[in-house]
């Protein structure tokens, strides 16, 4: 990295802006973080039920393949052809005996095994492959893979920690707190692609200052408010965060008088959207932010897992799997299909966020040379009893930069 | 003869022409931000939904955008007007392919294909969502009125965000 890549002296309270625009740093992410060694979220079980279901989907910006095999074990392959790369598997979802490529037919089966390669032997005698050409040699490339309750996670990393640990206990509880082992069933998918760099988003959802004060829709139904109970929580490494709160007494404060967008008499005219259930012991809101492309969404009833797919230092993608449990009934489908329009592209909430990350990117992309200011709650970072703090987003910058060595 | 009567005897052609005129008030009053008045095409009982069309194709029961009332389209325009924070835009919708399928159960099913174009400040003209509309009306107050409206959008990601409706 050249001498442009100095993190400013001050240390995490700082945020250098050449790390959301520049193309180097870009490739080092990559490389050091999504194919590094760390469990990328790739999708939920519930979505391969069968052998040979798959889905087609992103690491970082790398094409992956999710795959259950016959022995029910969940393979991920690199979505590209061992022959000459061809990216063979184009469709969302589906359910194939063993994958084809179309261009010159390598067929693989479904723990990626390459399987036939046709005019191996030539055609009348001529060409073909040379005679110590092994099969065994050229399968699709595997990525380690680990499960939990319903969760598939992959890696290109090889020998690393097995997931549990890789939480950590806190975010570990957080996690099974969801995916408690009651099969899932998924509800739809939404997607929207975000001209911001990626760790906007991280930023974002790691940052439980804004939402008192951009999101007026939350804080007018004080669905989440920096006067109700709530806290921030890490990993002893910091690259997870969970965000959390549960309802409790709202009275008027003079706090209010900062929460500018309060809008008092705003009632709505069909408040289905607002009768959620209690569901979950304790919390009605958690947050979770699991490195390094996962955000896990509970907000009440509505559960979704957010996958981040880079795009190019300046865009990402954020792919949402909506879900539920198999035993729900209907009221809490029905539950849960409302509170959605609180969040995804058209969220009643997330709307805000999603142009707020393309302000943001068309702020700092044009200045590199400068640095934003993180000192809510102080300048180092740990777990908090309150959400007037940017110390997730601080933890978050300290492991990046352990990863990124800047 | 009633209004709903009317509607009943028309003739495919005549009643096309009706409905190329509400698509036209329609996208009109979207178009220019009229969204008080949008509900005004609606009755009180409707479905309004936008809905990815992998999720439609699967079977699945999301939407990106989901009304179940008239009061809950009014609550979307105070959510655009009042509480909602985004950069301007301009957003133009077209329809066109209007094709009527009949009466069903006393509502008159009608698809058609929609484009929206969306205009941000610093950008180009772009393709914001295409789709089709699979609708169902219902004759009210002697005209036609939205009972269910489905927007099935074919552009399954969604540049950003989705503020106002299609
Ligand atoms: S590139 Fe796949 S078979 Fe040739
Ligand atoms: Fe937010």
């Amino acid at each position: 990295m050249g001498t442009r890549h100095v993190w400013p002296r001050e240390g995490v309270s700082r945020i250098p802006y050449w790390i959301y625009s520049d193309p180097e740093i870009y490739a080092r992410e990559q490389e050091r973080i999504f194919c590094g060694p760390s469990w990328n979220y790739v999708a939920l079980e519930a979505e391969l039920p069968r052998p040979g279901d798959f889905k087609r989907t992103f690491i970082g910006e790398k094409p992956v393949v999710v795959v259950r095999d016959e022995e029910d074990s969940i393979n991920v392959v690199e979505n590209r052809c061992a022959h000459r790369g061809v990216q063979f598997c184009q469709k969302h979802l589906g359910s194939v005996a063993e994958f084809m490529c179309p261009y010159h037919q390598w067929t693989y089966d479904l723990k990626g095994n390459l399987i036939g390669v046709p005019f191996r032997r030539g055609v009348k005698k001529q060409g073909g492959m040379p005679a110590d050409f092994d099969l065994k040699n050229h399968g699709l490339r595997r990525l380690g893979v680990a499960r939990r309750h319903g969760v598939i996670f992959a890696s290109f990393a090889s020998d690393l920690e097995p997931l549990e640990e890789y939480f950590g206990p806190s975010m570990l509880a957080l996690f099974d707190r969801v995916f408690d082992g009651r099969e899932l069933r998924v509800l739809g998918y939404s997607r929207q692609l975000t001209p911001a760099n990626w760790k906007l988003m991280f930023e974002n959802i790691k940052d439980p200052y804004h939402a008192s004060l951009l999101h007026v829709f939350l804080v007018s139904f004080g669905l989440f408010r920096a006067d109700q109970p709530s806290k921030v929580q890490m990993d002893a490494t910091g690259r997870h965060g969970a965000l959390i709160s549960w309802r409790g007494d709202q009275k008027k404060t003079e706090d209010h008088a900062d929460m500018k967008s309060l809008i008092d008499n705003f009632k709505l005219q069909d408040s289905t959207l607002l009768e959620p259930v209690r569901e979950f012991p304790e919390y009605t809101v958690v947050m979770t932010t699991l490195w390094p492309n996962l955000i896990i969404q509970q907000q009440s009833n509505t559960l979704a897992m957010r996958q981040l797919v880079t795009r190019g230092p300046a865009a990402f993608e954020l792919a949402w799997t909506y879900f539920g449990y198999a035993d729900d009934d209907e009221d809490m489908t029905r539950r849960r299909l409302r509170q959605a329009n609180l969040m995804g592209p058209a969220g009643f909430v997330s709307i805000d966020d999603s142009e707020v990350m393309k302000f943001s990117q068309s702020g700092v992309g044009p200045y590199p040379e400068r640095a934003g200011v993180m000192e809510m709650g102080g300048r180092d970072w740990k777990d908090e009893q309150h959400m007037v703090t940017e110390s997730v987003i601080r933890a978050f910058y300290a492991y990046y930069r352990r990863v990124m060595e800047l | 003869m009633s209004a709903a009567k009317r509607y009943l005897t028309l003739n495919s052609r005549d009643l096309r022409l009706e409905l190329e005129e509400l698509y036209a008030a329609y996208t009109a009053c979207l178009d220019e931000e009229r969204f008080e008045e949008w509900p005004e095409f609606f009755v009180e009982h409707c479905l309004y939904k936008i809905v990815p069309r992998e999720n439609f194709e699967r079977g699945l029961p999301l939407a990106t955008w989901l009304c179940e009332s008239k009061g809950y389209l009014a609550d979307r325009v105070t959510a655009i007007r009042k509480t909602a924070v985004y950069a301007p835009r301009y957003v133009r919708r077209m329809v066109s392919g209007v094709r009527v399928l009949g009466w069903n159960d006393g509502m008159l099913e009608v698809r058609a294909n929609y484009v929206a174009l969306e205009t941000l400040q610093d950008e180009l003209t772009r393709v914001f969502n295409t789709g089709q509309y699979r609708d169902k009306l219902v004759v009210e107050d002697g005209r036609l009125k939205f009972k269910e409206k489905l927007c099935i959008f074919d552009s399954l990601l969604v540049p950003n965000s989705l503020i106002y409706p299609l």
